[in-house]
């Protein structure tokens, strides 16, 4: 068969060239405005009264302290989600029981709530005048304006992340190939670690990967928690605005383009993962 | 290896997938679970297998020659599966989905790494596969991929083999080379095996003993010849095979069923013919040539004959013949019971 030349696009199907151009135009346009501008502006402002005063931000007492809660969040948050994200995921997928519809709507319950009113919950559960809250102060458990409350609230507005994105991959792979393994005399243990597992492996760094990302930007619910308590619960996006309402703008970028470093890392291996989830 | 099975139900809220199920089959037969979807063919085989639980009956029996297995784990039955979308593993070669169940056993009944490899080899002989040990399933076709899904359960050496509609998805010409190997390899292997298939040539063709199952209940329990010439019901007779089925025949209340090839054509006015008709049809590419016959009421029969009696007849679209029913019959109800 002769190749094919390439032929222009049929008319009847496409829209006239300057409807295309505008559109496309457009679609960058809003693009620029709103997601490449913002991610410049950050640096662009950071670096504006030079290197000195973006490293000094960076490397302040408050600023390293931020990050290093940031991490330690992260660091408790993504790995408890995981988890309980996969334990949750083989619940629904492979399993009937009474309930089964409410647990999936309740996993989406922290992305239907605003993040402020999940930073309530935890206040009014764990806070002075909360339900358990005076129980586990009077025991030596302080919660509410700790590392604590901030880890508890990220755990809870980043737990979705992870069941989300295996629920309707362990769906559409079905439970054969498990069910094979049982059958070739697999104990429960060696089934999921050698068949389970790398089926879902992509989708599980996808789920890690956004929930890491929600982690550590993350800023309503952790600031209801955290008390804003300079060197000891501040987190990275609440540095961020206590320099800013200080009007300390360069270092406040300095600090934010951190974050906007995270967000294109996070970006680019999304990208990777997308395309691996496909196999 | 003998199975027994006594009393199986399951429910599922208000469905009744089976519906007290009994059957028993002789070591080294291969018997067909045969009916169409929802007839509970396939839970019926899960069941033996150990991944579904029937509902509780007192005199509820699985057993595997001697061995009531029925509160036995799947992995604990010695019984090989294979489904029907080959559920092999997919991060895995070939070599290491058909080691898979030597290599999950405990310690101490492993074997040692050059046995399970010497095994592999054998296996993939056997499923005549033996260069593609170290390809990945996605790079092997649908034929493939159903021979090493059946290595891979060989490699346990099981009593009993269950294969879920094994060859359902595959097209049309695999399916037809796959039924003929099967046939041979179970020749030379022996082992009792228990398919489900929906479609009734693979199960005429391929078993010893067919089991037709309808709505959870079992119908027929037969030979191929049995189930065919002697169908216990109007189900089984219009499932198996062609089949004409005509109501109100010579005023009886039941419909009666003739098969195609059990219709004699002869010329219109020869005596004793059972009723005339006109031939509105015929296909005569083939090894037997098919007629589509118009009755004088309208309804309209198929009947095969051979194409030498074609030719002698001179037949030809829109002639009168005679017909002659050789064999029918007529059945109490739809179902058996």
């Amino acid at each position: 068969m002769a190749p094919k030349l390439h032929t222009p696009p049929s008319r009847v199907l496409t829209e006239p060239w300057w409807v295309r151009s505008l559109l496309i135009f457009a679609a960058l346009a809003i693009m620029t405005l709103m997601l490449l501008l913002p991610l410049f502006i950050v640096f662009a402002e950071g670096l504006r009264k030079g290197w000195e005063v973006y490293l000094s931000a960076l490397t302040h007492p408050d600023a390293m302290s931020a990050l290093k809660l940031t991490l330690l969040v992260a660091g408790v948050a993504v790995p408890i989600n995981a988890i309980i994200g996969v334990a949750v995921s083989w619940c629904v997928t492979r399993f009937d029981f009474p309930g089964k519809g409410i647990l999936m709507t309740l996993i989406d319950l922290p992305f239907a709530v605003s993040p402020v009113v999940a930073g309530l919950i935890y206040v009014l559960v764990f806070g002075q005048n909360g339900w358990v809250g005076p129980w586990l102060i009077d025991h030596g458990f302080k919660i509410i304006f700790t590392p604590w409350g901030v880890i508890l609230a990220t755990i809870f507005i980043t737990f979705p992340f992870v069941a989300r994105e295996l629920i309707p991959i362990m769906q559409s792979q079905g439970a054969d190939a498990e069910l094979a393994a049982l059958t070739l005399g697999a104990s429960g243990w060696k089934m999921f670690w050698r068949v389970t597992l790398p089926n879902i492996k992509w989708g599980l760094f996808y789920g890690i990967i956004l929930c890491n990302a929600r982690a550590m930007g993350e800023f309503g619910a952790v600031s209801v928690v955290s008390g804003h308590l300079r060197g000891f619960t501040n987190t990275l996006p609440l540095h961020i605005e206590i320099l800013y309402n200080e009007y300390q703008f360069a270092a406040s970028f300095a600090v934010a383009s951190v974050l906007a470093l995270l967000a294109i890392v996070t970006l680019v291996l999304k990208s990777i993962l997308e395309a691996r989830i496909g196999d | 290896m003998s199975i027994q099975a006594e009393h199986l139900s399951k429910t599922y809220a208000t469905f009744h997938a089976l519906d007290d199920v009994s059957l028993s089959m002789k070591t080294g037969q291969l018997i067909a679970l045969l009916g169409p979807s929802g007839s509970g063919k396939t839970t019926l085989l899960r069941i033996l297998a150990g991944l579904e639980v029937p509902d509780a009956h007192p005199r509820l029996k699985i057993l595997f020659g001697d061995r009531d297995v029925s509160r036995t784990k799947p992995g604990g039955r010695g019984v090989g599966m294979v489904f029907q979308h080959y559920a092999l593993f997919r991060h895995m070669t070939v070599e290491q989905n058909i080691a898979f169940g030597l290599e999950v056993r405990p310690r101490s009944k492993r074997p040692a790494k050059s046995e399970i490899a010497k095994r592999v080899a054998q296996l993939l002989e056997m499923v005549q596969l033996e260069s593609y040990g170290k390809r990945y399933p996605h790079q092997l076709s649908g034929g493939q991929r159903q021979r090493i899904a059946l290595a891979r359960a060989l490699a346990i050496e099981p009593q009993v083999l269950l294969l879920d509609e094994p060859f359902g998805a595959l097209d049309a010409k695999v399916r037809k080379d796959l039924r003929r190997w099967l046939r041979q390899f179970h020749e030379d292997m022996g082992i009792t095996t228990v398919f489900v298939t929906h479609d009734q040539e693979e199960a005429l063709e391929l078993a010893d003993e067919i089991v037709v199952l309808n709505r959870g209940r079992i119908e027929q329990i037969g030979s191929p010849q049995q189930v065919y010439d002697t169908p216990a019901s109007a189900f089984v007779c219009e499932f198996l095979g062609n089949v004409n089925r005509m109501d109100g025949w010579k005023e009886q209340s039941a419909p009666i069923y003739v098969r195609p090839h059990e219709i004699d054509v002869v010329f219109a006015r020869e005596e004793g013919v059972d009723i005339t008709a006109s031939v509105t049809h015929l296909f005569a590419a083939g090894p037997i040539a098919k007629l589509h016959l118009k009755l004088p009421g309208g309804r309209i029969l198929d009947a095969e004959i051979s194409r030498a009696q074609l030719e002698a007849m001179a037949l030809d679209q829109g002639d009168e013949v005679g017909l002659k029913f050789r064999t029918s019959r007529s059945f109490k109800s739809m179902t058996a019971g």
